[in-house]
């Protein structure tokens, strides 16, 4: 039941917020940018601005709408990145052993150490604000998980029948990686990483937020959330709305992400039952 | 234990290098340093000279290995560098921002546990019930916050509307500035730490063990007290060893909304003016906590589970 | 045959366990334990003999319940019983020992303390006392150094020690029926035979009657007088040991004896487990209807059910 729920609430969530972020274009009623108009500056909720306007008279909705493209962006291309270095480090790793494991494993123990956001907040200070500094910033710094994932389970995959059957059978190693074992560890890799774009999401928010992301004017859920931080007693609808997508948002990957190793997971299903 | 505790700490010093690599080369290697972005803030072209005069005085007109040595020398004598804003110690810029860090984390820290490991364990006694469901969403929920937006939330309704508690800044003596950044810094650990605990009591309640402790017609506390709460927490202690240690770089967002005088805004700040000594040293103190935490966390480890081997 | 019969200690009437009210997986299964006797219950896994065991501790897990039938001790039916009555019975006039040793006991308390809690909980002993008590018990399960051995954690103990120490605690109380629920499946053969016999002598000694479940029939043959054998959740024999090993009269004891491994067979069939026993004389046979139980109470029948 909670299988389910889980699954189909976070689908729903994260089918809505891409449809959002790809039709923003269409459905949004104002520019995000240009249409500012301080005659109507901090208006509430209307039925012309559906969440209301900010400092400078530029509709919420609107804002909030175009702000899902740069999230998902993130979201998206940083966690690929990701999976792509801690899978391609964590099965190589795991397959070959010796010097190189003991240094992916070094390397995996110090991303752990520093935290993600002060890591990508230094990458971030060295290329300066916007788009691709941020997809690099949070695509090389949050690998560690899945590197120990795909280590681990490729240490348990590789000594079992059907890799040695393969070896005997004289397939070439990074053959034997791609069809013996990459397959098998699909699964949770996919489910950290749809946990990965929700603390993505987050994390391009927070640096958005420090003023390292993505710079104003160009609308971000974070730099909205530092625009109207200022305006919080007069025109809370600002601040609101902008945390509100990023929570929907990042609950839609988290809940996706559950529901997805629960039935990737059949020890866990068991046991909830 | 002692020297468990001491080899441990010989264990850290490889990491440490390595980080102290990793950052050191991100700020010399790619173009953009603290002179550049001074000339980009002064709008006006930099005299040449005042230029290759600062460059020399920082020693950034080595080669960058040897400032490499430099800086690891100096940081083998506990010297962080000076300043290039300030012309401090780096240390000594460091220094006062440390304790206010220290007691943030620990409040956060503090308020997750006290909150979410009873959560979790109630959950766990009765799954599938309402308590269960509602705790587990409101722990998934907790895991989707932004911190940030939180922390404005709480400071809109507890210190604008309703005035019960500062909006931001800090006091040395007092509680009640560190409510809120506490809460807003600590939901998502107390959010993780419910799961985990529901999860690891599931688990221990489901072992053989405890099948055994009840042929042996223990009560209901007692079971739980005697036989379950331990084994639950050499399960909680990875994740709240982890959260703890990286709370401190969790942090910088929620301090700088709150304009909390700790390390995470001093690097937020350093970041901001390029002012590099700042940035590493503080990057080193955050990973330095994760370090020292995790140690202290394994020391926990062999004290509570037998089967560990401290020698 | 000795005519002279107490009141059972356990009897077993018309029990039924189900997943939920209606799937039954165990069915009208009736049985009695004498005082002192040793009674074995032999079947296949998932025959449910290990349920049966469980539902007499109270120990079922939640899907599984008991939907009807009594489970009478000393006289008393324990379903009746409240929760707290039942408890106090389970350690201490009853007790029961489980296959893995290994993970049957915390590994994060000494054996010392998990033998003396039975003390404390039941006997309302002091710690320290009870702790003197531990080590007598650990003497008494033949354990080595015992004074040192009740310090030591379960992971520092080999797996027939552990099991030994689960005796320990099992019959710390001196209970009146003690469920050994294949007590030595897990242990190395090498050691299987001495816990056997540490549980047989032990018993004999306190007087307590035992429920022997395996699926061992070797186990069986040399620890019990009385035999139940069961399949798909019923009881469908009940002998004498002897009797049955000389006259199966049920056709699914017929395939359990036949599958059983001989002296000097090496085919590899030969040492196969009962789980996989002969699947042809099995489906052939358990396809038609089981005969029913003539005698259940061959052994005593001055008792009235």
């Amino acid at each position: 039941m909670r299988l389910r729920f889980n699954l189909v609430f976070g689908l729903t969530l994260a089918v809505i917020v891409v449809v959002a972020a790809i039709c923003a274009g269409w459905i949004a009623p104002y520019d995000p940018i240009l249409d500012a108009d301080l005659m109507v500056s901090e208006m509430p909720p209307s039925w012309e601005h559906l969440l209301g306007t900010d400092a400078q008279g530029r509709d919420v909705f609107s804002r909030v709408l175009y702000g899902a493209q740069v999230s998902l962006t993130v979201g998206l291309v940083s966690q690929m990145i990701n999976s792509t270095i801690g899978t391609v480090l964590g099965v190589s790793a795991g397959y070959f052993g010796g010097w190189w494991d003991d240094l992916v494993n070094g390397l995996t123990n110090v991303m752990l150490a520093i935290p993600s956001l002060v890591f990508a907040l230094a990458i971030m200070a060295v290329l300066g604000p916007g788009l691709p500094s941020l997809l690099i910033a949070l695509g090389l710094t949050n690998w560690s998980w899945t590197c120990r994932i795909a280590r681990s389970s490729t240490l348990s995959f590789k000594n079992q029948a059907f890799v040695q059957a393969a070896k005997v059978a004289g397939f070439s190693d990074a053959n034997i990686m791609r069809t013996q074992i990459l397959p098998n560890i699909l699964g949770p890799v996919l489910v950290i990483a749809t946990l990965g774009i929700g603390s993505a999401v987050l994390a391009e928010a927070a640096l958005s937020f420090l003023g390292v992301g993505i710079s104003p004017p160009q609308p971000s859920w974070g730099n909205m959330l530092t625009d109207s931080r200022e305006l919080i007693r007069t025109a809370p609808w600002a601040s609101v709305f902008p945390g509100l997508a990023i929570f929907v948002t990042v609950l839609g990957f988290n809940l996706l992400g559950d529901g997805l190793r629960d039935m990737l997971d059949p020890h866990m299903r068991t046991r909830k039952a | 234990m002692l020297r468990f505790i001491f080899r441990r700490t010989l264990q850290m010093i490889p990491t440490l290098l390595a980080v102290v690599l990793i950052i050191f080369v991100i700020f010399s290697v790619i173009p953009g340093s603290f002179i550049s972005s001074l000339m980009a803030e002064g709008r006006n072209a930099m005299n040449a000279d005042v230029v290759a005069h600062l460059n020399s005085e920082f020693g950034l007109d080595k080669p960058l290995l040897v400032r490499l040595g430099d800086y690891l020398w100096g940081l083998a004598h506990f010297d962080l560098g000076i300043s290039y804003r300030t012309r401090e110690p780096v240390w000594n810029v460091i220094e006062p921002r440390l304790w206010p860090s220290i007691k943030l984390a620990l409040t956060a820290m503090g308020f997750a546990v006290v909150v979410g490991v009873p959560l979790g364990f109630l959950a766990a006694l009765k799954p599938g019930s309402l308590f269960d469901t509602g705790t587990m969403m409101m722990a998934v929920s907790g895991l989707s916050l932004p911190e940030f937006w939180l922390g404005l939330l709480l400071m809109y309704v507890f210190a604008l509307q309703l005035g019960w508690l500062p909006s931001f800044g800090y006091h040395p003596g007092s509680i009640k500035h560190i409510v809120l950044p506490a809460i807003a810094l600590g939901v998502s650990p107390m959010a993780l730490l419910a799961r985990t605990t529901r999860a690891g009591v599931l688990d221990v309640m489901n072992a053989d063990f405890v099948r055994t402790a009840r042929a042996k017609g223990l009560t209901e506390p007692r079971l739980v007290f005697a036989h379950v709460t331990r084994n639950v927490l050499v399960l909680v202690l990875t994740t709240l060893g982890l959260q703890f240690g990286s709370l401190m770089g969790q942090a910088i967002v929620i301090e700088a909304l709150f304009s909390w005088p700790g390390i995470g805004s001093l690097l937020v700040d350093s970041v901001s003016t390029r002012d590099i000594p700042v940035v590493q040293g503080t990057v080193i103190v955050i990973v330095l906590w994760f370090l020292v935490i995790n140690m202290l966390v394994d020391v926990a480890y062999a004290a509570i589970d037998p089967r560990i081997k401290v020698a | 045959m000795s005519r002279i019969c107490p009141d059972p200690v356990l009897s077993i009437r018309n029990l039924r366990i189900g997943v939920g009210k209606h799937n039954a997986i165990l069915h009208n299964v009736s049985f009695d334990i004498l005082p002192g006797e040793t009674y074995g219950l032999v079947g296949e896994s998932g025959s449910g003999k290990s349920i049966t065991g469980l539902s007499v501790m109270g120990l079922l897990k939640r899907p599984l319940q008991v939907t009807s039938g009594e489970v009478m001790f000393q006289g008393q039916d324990v379903l009746k019983l409240g929760n707290r009555a039942r408890r106090r019975l389970r350690g201490d006039r009853m007790s029961m020992i489980f296959q893995e040793p290994m993970t049957a006991l915390n590994p994060l308390v000494t054996v010392g303390r998990q033998i003396a809690e039975m003390l404390v909980v039941h006997r309302g002993m002091s710690w320290p006392q009870a702790r003197r008590k531990a080590v007598e018990g650990l003497e008494n399960v033949r354990v080595p150094s015992p004074e040192e051995r009740a310090r030591s954690y379960p992971h520092q103990l080999s797996g027939g020690m552990r099991q030994r120490v689960m005796i320990a605690i099992a019959l710390a109380c001196r209970p009146d029926l003690l469920i050994a629920d294949e007590p030595t499946t897990a242990l190395d053969v090498t050691v299987q035979a001495g816990v056997l016999e540490l549980i047989a002598e032990l018993c004999k000694a306190e007087g307590t009657a035992v429920l022997l479940v395996s699926h061992d029939l070797g186990v069986i043959a040399n620890m019990c007088r009385r035999v139940g054998v069961m399949d798909r959740g019923r009881l469908v024999e009940e002998q004498d040991a002897k009797a049955l090993f000389e006259n199966p009269l049920h056709p699914y004891t017929r395939g359990l004896l036949a599958a059983r491994p001989r002296l000097g067979s090496r085919t590899l069939a030969g040492r196969g487990r009962l789980t996989e026993l002969d699947q042809v004389v099995a489906s052939e046979d358990r396809g038609r209807d089981a005969p029913t139980l003539t005698t259940p109470r061959e052994a005593c029948p001055e008792v009235t059910a």
